[in-house]
């Protein structure tokens, strides 16, 4: 690790200019110890009246530092917002997750190998330096968005929930703002080191959710083991039917692109139609059109396209009869 | 006097079966457990001797070639490239160290030298920023790219196998792949040196200390009698500890230069860099049998691979000659030399991948005959060693594969892809255990307090086997004595020198040295008590004779030693020694997403005596997850274009996690083997690897008919199955 | 810089490198050993200490963020002589090997006990909706973060199970 100074915010507007924010540091420790960041100042937000989940007219403000353990066990969003606590235990450990922040999550990086080992050369990390993992191994990399610069993935699980959702991100900062999550990950294009839409001085003080909806909420997440490991793919749904047909499709998708996917293509196909595996493999056939394989990596193509179907089939009723 | 002992014949003397304190065998806890529930039990990096500095060590960051210049390092107290340090682990049992000389690299991550600084903090940023140069060399890194070595004494043939294929009624003739494996004992390896004039003391992380202190003598150019190696308490081993490594030599080194101690830890990355791996292997299996399953062809062909030069090479083979009848025969063992970290035991180094694979294959056989899985087994259980035709010293594996058969319901079998519940297809699936069994020599030295406690002491180590625990009920059993009466001491050079912990051998081999030892005090009891040896009851502190009865108090003037010396003999070779067992799994597949979960798991096996059925028991709870990571989820995968072990850390190489493991059973069929010493106890650490993947893997395609020959069967290898059946 | 933790009930003022971990000060600067590093990383759970009774991995934890807590760690839970009812199963379950990771299996399963009694829900819960019950599901799905390559799993689960039915007897019987 790289020796840095260190200070203790007491106030939103006591933020150094320049520092790197720390909360949970679940993450930025672990790529400091490598010294794949290295800030010379890092400033703590702890202490910061960020931890609080309040109504917010119809929906709910998240402060950036609840803890994941926390948020997934807050009973309105047990309640309402199911698929956000199914994603939230389904990722990382207990311990993790009772330091892990709500806006440091959002933070997450990406767990490329080749991105973590210096010895590599990486664009993200050191722009225009290559990309080592194209032609390396590359079983966990993205099949969505991906570019010739990087073929990185976002690696979290709340936020794929979250943009099921329809979340916002309230920024503190020089231009105070909202900034829906859509927006708010990049894709690598040409920049794989800009991840997302963060500005020098920008603080995430808050997640901000929709009013919710009623329907059935799932997080599917596979994974190479049974538990304590990242996302192969994952899929946030909050599906509604209405009579025999479906009212309302969320849906979005983790482990397979530099950002949490959803494509509102396939969610208007489902709307108002009746459900049938007939029409979940055209929402899948839509969905991985501009799906592309990277290698070892092309397994997720199926995988992809095979939990979206078993999660549409559960979330309608049509596995149990099946 | 030394009670020497070699092994050149049986022993149906069944003696511990008489002994009178009824603690052999009992399932006791754990004499260190409450050290160890207590984070008391200090490990290799867990001395705090005043002045301690920290050392890191710098790994190539090339696959090959020479170190020009390593730079310099701001804040350090010294950067350290010595020719001494070596290029990696010593293989288990040597006697000399591995290969030293850091400026030439020979695998990507190898250490090459050593930052040392007063904080550990300081250390590491140093280490991580010397700016080295090299002149990197081309080497292949992928075990095709080259033609590779067949050593004769590997290979072996008996008949005709070509000719039994070609005019068996029923065949199988496959290839399957496994890739390297990491040990990953929890305990990344450490060691802190610390100089005490030209003599040296290092505490490391070790499996086997006596072997590993003339390695380390011979790399830092010392005499052995200047060198002591503690190693009280070891977090795991698997193989990966066998022998010494880079940071000790390093530690030793750097404390010798600085004049303090020195602590040097691996990185977790590090470990999976330095510590030997299990070679990724290519197995060929060919079967033939006739109608009735009998089987009359076995052909085994392997390809493993190594650094140029490393003499081991994963014995991928070692159980298929002996396993079952055949005439014709055909071991072929194939070593690609290539580049990458050096390949070396990692638990149940042969039979983990070998009996695996083969068992997968005799599934495939089992499917193609149309004969039950047990059953076809059962038809081809050989009464002799086939070729040499030597005796078993016992073999229980009928015994294990009925009894197993009954005790997992083998019976609810279905065929393949018949039982559903929701996404889930479940299926059962089993395989043969078998492993080679060996005695190594060892020593030991028991001393019996007159105050009626009893000390054990010897430079085995405890890796987490129960070998403090067993010593204990050991030494109380043969002395009379309750095990709280009786201190074992391990893991220091200065007691006498033993087996170590390894290949399955340790409990066995230190055991029999105890026994030795205490039938000397036994002896000399008995001379007191004016009887014969034999004739001698001992318990609770009183020795009887026919109508006397003495407190050891009254017997014992100061105290009593005993000194005991095991040596294997000719009954490694006039039988063949094994470990034999049946393993049983039942397993859920998600007929969408390809994941698997194992539902129950089942062991069965034989083992000669058990002599703690609480620790022996969780020995095989370890192996079967060891079986599981085989089969389901553990991966070292490496770059192919410079050999680099890319998962290098626990989030990206998947050992078994608790929510992979359900609950496991064990049972063990009373047995005792009279070839393997008077302790009449074979191994056991390893057998519950030996084809513990294999039922998991049958299991899978019991339940959705897809055979994984890739292993191991993460979602995409089933996935890619469902997909080309639809 | 100058620091105080506070540790199984007693203040301890440090002068440390701000990069100094919570797990390095424990192991290389009060010699509180029991606390143990596998990885570094938080991949693997054997540095997990308590920090105002939850589980955290001390290796992702600087020191000098973890001033205001209390902080308990293996050494705080019992002692070979006192042991805690929890480390009193391991013991008598073979809940360990090796036992190295078997501070952080204890410190992790104690406040796991805690999170199941304030009705947390799991991964492995049918329902997000509590009570839940110790299963071996449940436990094993929120011991998950606790890596034992020795492999003790099934009996570090009849260990924790153990525990929590005696801990809520005592508790019905309170």
């Amino acid at each position: 690790m790289r020796e840095f100074s260190f200070h203790r915010a007491a106030s939103v507007a006591d933020l150094p200019a320049g520092a790197t924010i720390i909360a949970g540091g679940t993450n930025l420790l672990d790529l400091m110890k490598h010294e794949v960041m290295a800030p010379e100042s890092l400033v703590d937000i702890t202490r910061l009246d960020l931890d609080r989940v309040e109504a917010e007219g119809d929906g709910l403000r998240i402060g950036a530092l609840v803890r994941n353990s926390d948020l997934a066990a807050h009973p309105t969003i047990r309640r309402d917002y199911a698929v956000l606590s199914r994603a939230l235990l389904a990722g990382a450990s207990g311990q993790l997750r009772n330091m892990a922040t709500t806006g440091g999550n959002l933070m997450q990086r990406t767990r490329c190998p080749y991105f973590y080992d210096r010895r590599m050369a990486c664009n993200k990390r050191d722009p225009g330096a290559g990309c080592a993992a194209m032609g390396g191994v590359t079983r966990n990399h993205a099949i969505l968005g991906a570019s010739d610069h990087c073929i990185a993935t976002y690696p979290g699980d709340m936020a794929v929930a979250l943009r099921a959702l329809d979340a916002v991100v309230e920024i503190d900062g020089p231009s105070p703002r909202r900034v829906p999550l859509a927006d708010f990950h990049q894709l690598p294009g040409d920049t794989p080191h800009i991840e997302t839409a963060l500005q020098p001085g920008d603080l995430i003080t808050a997640v901000v959710l929709p009013a919710p909806v009623a329907g059935q909420h799932r997080y599917r997440k596979v994974r190479d083991r049974a538990s304590y490991a990242f996302a192969l793919v994952s899929v946030a749904a909050v599906i509604r039917l209405d009579g025999g047909t479906i009212n309302h499709a969320a849906l979005a998708f983790g482990g397979v692109a530099a950002k949490p996917w959803r494509d509102p293509d396939i969610e208007r196909l489902l709307t108002g139609r009746e459900p049938s595996d007939a029409l979940f493999a055209e929402a899948a056939d839509l969905l991985l059109r501009p799906a592309r394989g990277q290698g070892e990596n092309k397994f997720k193509i199926p995988l992809l396209r095979r939990s979206l179907i078993a999660t549409l089939r559960d979330a309608t009723g049509m596995e149990a009869t099946a | 006097m030394t009670r020497h002992l070699r092994v050149d014949g049986p022993n149906h003397d069944d003696r511990l079966d008489h002994m009178a304190q009824g603690v052999l065998g009992q399932p006791l806890n754990r004499l260190e457990g409450p050290l160890k529930v207590s984070g008391r039990a200090a490990y290799a990096a867990e001395a705090r001797p005043a002045n301690l500095a920290y050392g890191v060590l710098v790994q190539a960051s090339v696959p090959a070639g020479k170190v020009l210049d390593i730079g310099d390092a701001p804040g350090a107290l010294a950067v350290i490239q010595d020719k001494r340090m070596v290029r990696y682990a010593a293989q288990g049992q040597a006697q000399k160290a591995p290969k030293s000389g850091p400026d030439q690299v020979e695998y990507m991550g190898q250490a090459i030298a050593l930052v040392v600084a007063d904080t550990f903090e300081a250390a590491t940023h140093a280490a991580q920023n010397l700016m080295v140069r090299y002149a990197a060399e081309d080497v292949p890194v992928n075990p095709d790219a080259v033609t590779p070595e067949l050593p004769p004494q590997k290979q072996a043939s008996a008949g005709d196998l070509d000719r039994a294929m070609a005019t068996a009624a029923v065949s199988v003739d496959a290839v399957w792949h496994t890739p390297s494996h990491g040990a990953a004992a929890m305990e990344p390896h450490a060691a802190i040196a610390q100089w005490d004039g030209d003599r040296v003391t290092i505490r490391a992380g070790l499996q086997m200390l006596s072997s590993n202190r003339a390695q380390m003598a011979d790399a830092l150019g010392i005499r052995a009698s200047k060198l002591r190696l503690l190693a009280p308490y070891v977090g795991g081993g698997f193989g990966s500890k066998l022998g010494i490594n880079a940071e000790a030599v390093a530690a030793a080194i750097a404390a010798k230069e600085l004049n303090r101690p020195v602590q040097v830890s691996m990185t977790r990355q590090q470990v999976f860099d330095l510590a030997h791996r299990r070679s990724e292997t290519r197995q060929r299996v060919r079967l033939a049998c006739d109608p009735d399953g009998r089987l009359t062809g076995i052909g085994h062909d392997v390809l493993v691979s190594n650094l140029p030069g490393s003499e081991f090479s994963e014995p991928v083979t070692q159980a298929t000659p002996f396993t079952y009848e055949a005439a014709h025969r055909q071991i072929v063992h194939a070593v690609a030399r290539i580049h990458r970290g050096c390949a070396g035991s990692v638990r149940a180094p042969g039979e983990a991948v070998g009996v695996t694979v083969f068992e997968c294959a005799m599934d495939e056989l089992a499917e193609a005959a149309d004969i039950d899985p047990v059953e076809l087994r059962l038809r081809n259980i050989p009464e002799d060693e086939p070729v040499t035709g030597r005796p078993f010293s016992s073999h229980k594996l009928a015994e294990a594969l009925r009894d197993g058969a009954q005790r997992f319901g083998w019976s609810d079998r279905r065929p393949n892809g018949q039982r559903a519940e929701g996404e889930w297809l479940i299926g059962m699936g089993m395989a043969t255990a078998v492993r080679v069994n060996m005695l190594v020599e060892s020593r030991a030295k028991v001393t019996l307090l007159q105050n009626g406690q009893a000390i054990v002491e010897t430079d085995m180590t405890d890796i987490g086997t129960g070998t403090y625990t067993i010593l204990g009920q050991l030494a109380g059993e043969m002395l009379g004595l309750p095990v709280d009466r009786v201190e074992v001491k391990l893991g220091d050079t200065d007691f006498p020198p033993s087996s170590g912990s390894g290949g399955s051998f340790g409990a066995a081999s230190s055991g029999n040295s105890v026994y030795l030892a205490c039938e000397d005090i036994r002896r000399q009891i008995a001379k007191a008590m004016g009887c014969d040896e034999p004739d001698l009851t001992l318990q609770n502190g009183m020795a009887r004779a026919g109508n006397i009865a003495r407190s050891l108090s009254e017997l014992i003037d100061g105290s009593l030693t005993g000194e005991g010396h095991l040596e294997p003999g000719k009954t490694e070779k006039s039988v063949r020694q094994a470990t034999w067992g049946s393993h049983w799994a039942e397993v859920a597949v998600n007929r969408w997403t390809g994941e698997v979960r194992v539902r129950r798991m089942m062991g069965v096996f034989a083992c000669g005596r058990v002599l703690n059925e609480k620790t022996a028991r969780s020995q095989c709870l370890g192996g079967m997850t060891f079986g599981i990571g085989i089969a389901l989820t553990e991966a070292m995968e490496h770059d192919s274009r410079d050999g680099h072990a890319v998962s290098r850390d626990l989030a990206e190489y998947h050992i078994p996690c608790h929510a992979d493991v359900p609950g496991l059973e064990v049972h063990f069929l009373s047995e005792r083997d009279a070839y393997v010493g008077p302790l009449q106890a074979k191994g056991l650490g390893e057998l519950g690897i030996c084809g513990a993947g294999a039922a998991v893997l049958n299991a899978i395609h019991n339940a959705c008919g897809i055979r994984v020959r890739d292993l191991p069967a993460t979602p995409d290898k089933i996935i890619a199955g469902l997909e080309a059946r639809a | 810089m100058k620091i105080t933790l506070n540790l199984n009930g007693t203040s301890h003022h440090l002068d440390v490198d701000p990069r100094t971990t919570l797990l390095d000060v424990l192991r290389h600067h009060l010699g509180l050993t029991g606390t143990k590093k596998g990885c570094d990383h938080g991949q693997c759970g054997a540095c997990t200490v308590l920090m105002d009774g939850r589980r955290v991995n001390s290796c992702l934890t600087l020191a000098c963020m973890a001033e205001d807590a209390d902080i308990t760690t293996i050494e705080g839970i019992g002692t070979p002589g006192n042991l805690s009812p929890l480390q009193q199963q391991f013991l008598d379950h073979d809940g360990f090997q090796c036992g190295y990771c078997t501070p952080g299996q204890i410190c992790s399963a104690t406040a796991m006990l805690e999170e199941i009694a304030a009705g947390w829900p799991s991964h492995a819960s049918d329902s997000l909706d509590g009570p839940f019950d110790l299963t071996h599901a449940e436990i094993a799905e929120r011991m998950s973060g606790n890596l034992c390559r020795c492999a003790a799993y099934p009996n570090i689960v009849a260990a924790i199970r153990q525990a929590g039915r005696d801990g809520s007897r005592q508790e019905d019987a309170a």
